[in-house]
């Protein structure tokens, strides 16, 4: 009996929550998608009395903020960084950090949850955010952080041949189409792409869709392409445009094709070139390997504030690779891009498979005494016995067999020696750093050391590791954290980096 | 039983050890964990019965960058690992004021041998990585207050090989490659 009763109020108490879900499920609305510098998640929207509105714990996860109820007062309270937002029911207007700010809409409490309308994000929290807050409806995108996300609109003009496809961008940005095979990838230089693609195909393009990495546009294509054009133009300040033409495979088609492609002036008939090398933006050639330290369990140091080596570590390495990409158009490759741990040999791994042309390991230091302060940077002291053999070693060659017959030589190197064949030039990149660093921040009075370090062993090309600031010291811990801080990092590495690359150049590449 | 309690009986039990000692000398020994009872400093600066000799430890630095090496009195031992293993047993316990020791609280040892190779093996607890720091600066010393202070003080060791809970590890805290036995640094000491 008592069981049945059990039963029974169980099911009721379903069939309420239920309920009180009901107003929402019946009002789904397109999700938006959160882009931040390394992901994209998306955030669901429910609509309400014709508004949009987002969950405030949903935003609470976000955006890292905490999120506080208080039943008694019918309030709710959204604290970052010692700053707070607070939110009534039913009230159309939300106090910031004290000062009231109004939205479109009331504030809705549903139970236990609390709606603002999207606009709260813009016009509430952006104010107190430490990070750039935009707010993209039709395209539903929020974007946190300076990223740059141009429109990018593509169109199939012509089914061909030559197949024509028209991409354009606004703001105007460099852009650049590569053909891989059966793909064309189209790389815009932006951290992500609001995109309006076409749906479905034509001519030898049979579907163009987002590609994997967030900057890039994919032509599937169908069957072989003999050749593609790329023609880049900038019709006005407001957009830029690519114009790719692709011609089918065989090999006759080439002539019929340039023929129909005869009528079109723009298209000049030449060889497929590598459009990177004209069109791209200025390569340098240049492969960099960052390694932040640390991740996953292994947090590194922690500040008695609690600031973590492991995070600050990742921003910085990330705040980095944007510069150098931005600025040198560098290559660079992340040995972890999120909070996993990685071992000391896949880091070589990654470093050496990546055939980077410097390694760079960001770390945060600590101090048995809390005086301590100051940016350190250093290289590798390889054991004598290693050195003395380092000789001997750069010696070892095998040979391998190659296709069509005969063998090669190789040089093989023992992982741990591979270093040891850089220290020269992993001493004049330390002293590049230290230098850079020195101008911009506080480095110890010996700021260049040498340190037996287990992750610089294997890496076969010039490699420092820097120590950022000493979490034991409070006021570094402080300034570790500060956004300054980790731009007077990034411009000084970046700014030795060039220096590095060109001795004889001063000034950055820009 | 230890060396220690062993040199408190007398003379003649001192010569059966050296006998020991020159019967075993090139076979790999092992010593049993940390006395069961660490001796307080205050106890071992004291004149006491017991002979002692003076050994010199590492501590944290003026600059808090280096170590600094401290003159101290250790009971002696004739037997190297034995006399080792008290060295270690006096760096890991609480430093006496005004010295800062830079090796993780709770660290203890479990063991310390010496091969015929001049190789010395120093066994850590766990603790020397989970209570350490992080951070190369604070790992460095501690490493190095480790190896200077067993090849300062015993001749006949060359090298430090440090393994953590019996096994060989990568480094203590992230840091510092401790896979093959290191020798001396004298360049991070500093002062007197």
């Amino acid at each position: 009996m008592g069981r049945l009763r059990g039963t029974v109020t169980f099911t009721v108490a379903v069939l309420v929550f239920l309920l009180a879900l009901l107003p929402q499920a019946q009002a789904p609305a397109t999700p938006f998608t959160l882009i931040t510098r390394d992901a994209r998640r998306p955030v669901t929207a429910t609509v309400v009395n014709n508004q949009e509105l987002l969950a405030l714990d949903d935003i609470a996860t976000l955006f890292q903020l905490a999120l506080r109820e208080d039943a008694g007062a019918g309030s709710a309270t959204l604290t970052y960084r010692g700053r707070t937002i607070v939110l009534a029911a039913n009230q159309p207007t939300v106090s910031v950090n004290g000062r009231a700010v109004s939205l479109p809409a009331p504030v809705v409490q549903q139970g236990r949850r609390w709606l603002a309308p999207v606009e709260f994000l813009q016009s509430a929290l952006a104010p107190i955010y430490d990070q750039r807050i935009q707010v993209r409806r039709a395209a539903r995108l929020i974007i946190l952080g300076d990223l740059r996300v141009p429109r990018v609109t593509a169109r199939i003009d012509s089914p061909g041949p030559p197949t024509r496809v028209t991409i354009e961008v606004a703001p105007p940005t460099s852009i650049t189409a590569t053909q891989e095979g059966q793909r064309v990838v189209v790389r815009v230089d932006a951290d992500a792409l609001e995109l309006a693609l076409p749906v479905g195909g034509a001519g030898v393009v049979q579907q163009i869709r987002p590609g994997e990495q967030g900057n890039t546009v994919v032509l599937s294509l169908d069957g072989g392409v003999s050749s593609m054009r790329a023609v880049p133009a900038t019709p006005n300040n407001t957009i830029a445009r690519l114009t790719i033409d692709l011609q089918g495979g065989g090999a006759a088609a080439p002539d019929s094709a340039d023929a129909s492609a005869a009528p079109r002036p723009a298209i000049p008939a030449a060889a497929p070139v590598d459009l990177n090398e004209i069109l791209g933006p200025r390569k340098t050639g240049l492969t960099v390997v960052i390694d932040p330290g640390h991740g996953g369990a292994d947090t590194g140091a922690r500040g008695r504030g609690g600031a973590t080596e492991k995070q600050i570590a990742l921003d910085v390495a990330r705040r980095l690779k944007t510069l150098l990409e931005m600025r040198m158009s560098a290559r660079v490759v992340l040995t972890r891009t999120d909070d996993t741990a990685v071992d000391f040999d896949s880091r070589a791994t990654i470093a050496n498979q990546s055939r980077g042309d410097l390694f760079i390991s960001l770390h945060l230091n600590t101090a048995p005494s809390p005086d301590v302060s100051g940016t350190e940077v250093y290289y590798l002291l390889s054991d004598r016995e290693l050195e003395l053999t380092r000789t001997e070693a750069a010696k070892t060659t095998v040979a391998v067999p190659v296709v069509g017959g005969g063998t090669r030589p190789i040089e093989v190197i023992p992982w741990d020696l591979a270093q040891a064949r850089y220290l020269e030039s992993s001493a004049r990149l330390a002293a590049l750093f230290a230098e850079s660093l020195a101008a911009r921040l506080s480095v110890s009075a010996a700021p260049v050391r040498r340190v037996p370090l287990r992750v610089l062993k294997g890496v076969n090309m010039p490699a420092v590791l820097v120590e950022m600031a000493y979490l034991t010291n409070p006021a570094q811990e402080k300034a570790a954290r500060s956004d300054d801080f980790k731009k007077a990092i990034v411009e000084g590495l970046h700014d030795a980096v060039v220096r590095f690359r060109s001795p004889g150049e001063e000034a950055p590449i820009r | 039983m230890t060396g220690r309690n062993g040199l408190l009986i007398g003379g003649s039990i001192l010569f059966a050890i050296l006998i020991i000692a020159t019967v075993l000398l090139s076979v790999e020994k092992f010593v049993p964990p940390r006395r069961a009872e660490s001796t307080p400093p205050a106890a071992v600066e004291a004149p006491t019965a017991t002979a002692h000799i003076t050994a010199t430890l590492f501590y944290m630095g003026p600059d808090g960058r280096t170590l600094l090496p401290v003159r101290r009195e250790i009971p002696v031992a004739t037997l190297a690992e034995v006399l080792g293993a008290q060295i270690l047993s006096e760096l890991f316990a609480p430093a006496p004021p005004p010295y800062v020791s830079v090796i993780p609280k709770g660290t203890t040892l479990r063991a310390f041998y010496i091969t015929n190779r001049g190789d010395a093996f120093v066994d850590l607890s766990p603790e020397v990585s989970t209570a350490h720091p992080g951070g190369t600066v604070a790992e460095l010393l501690t490493v190095y207050a480790i190896v200077n202070a067993v090849t300062a003080n015993l001749p006949s060791v060359q090298r430090v090989q440090i393994l953590v809970d019996g096994k060989e590890v990568d480094t203590i805290a992230g840091h510092i490659d401790v896979r093959r036995p290191l020798a001396r640094d004298g360049s991070l000491v500093k002062g007197t």
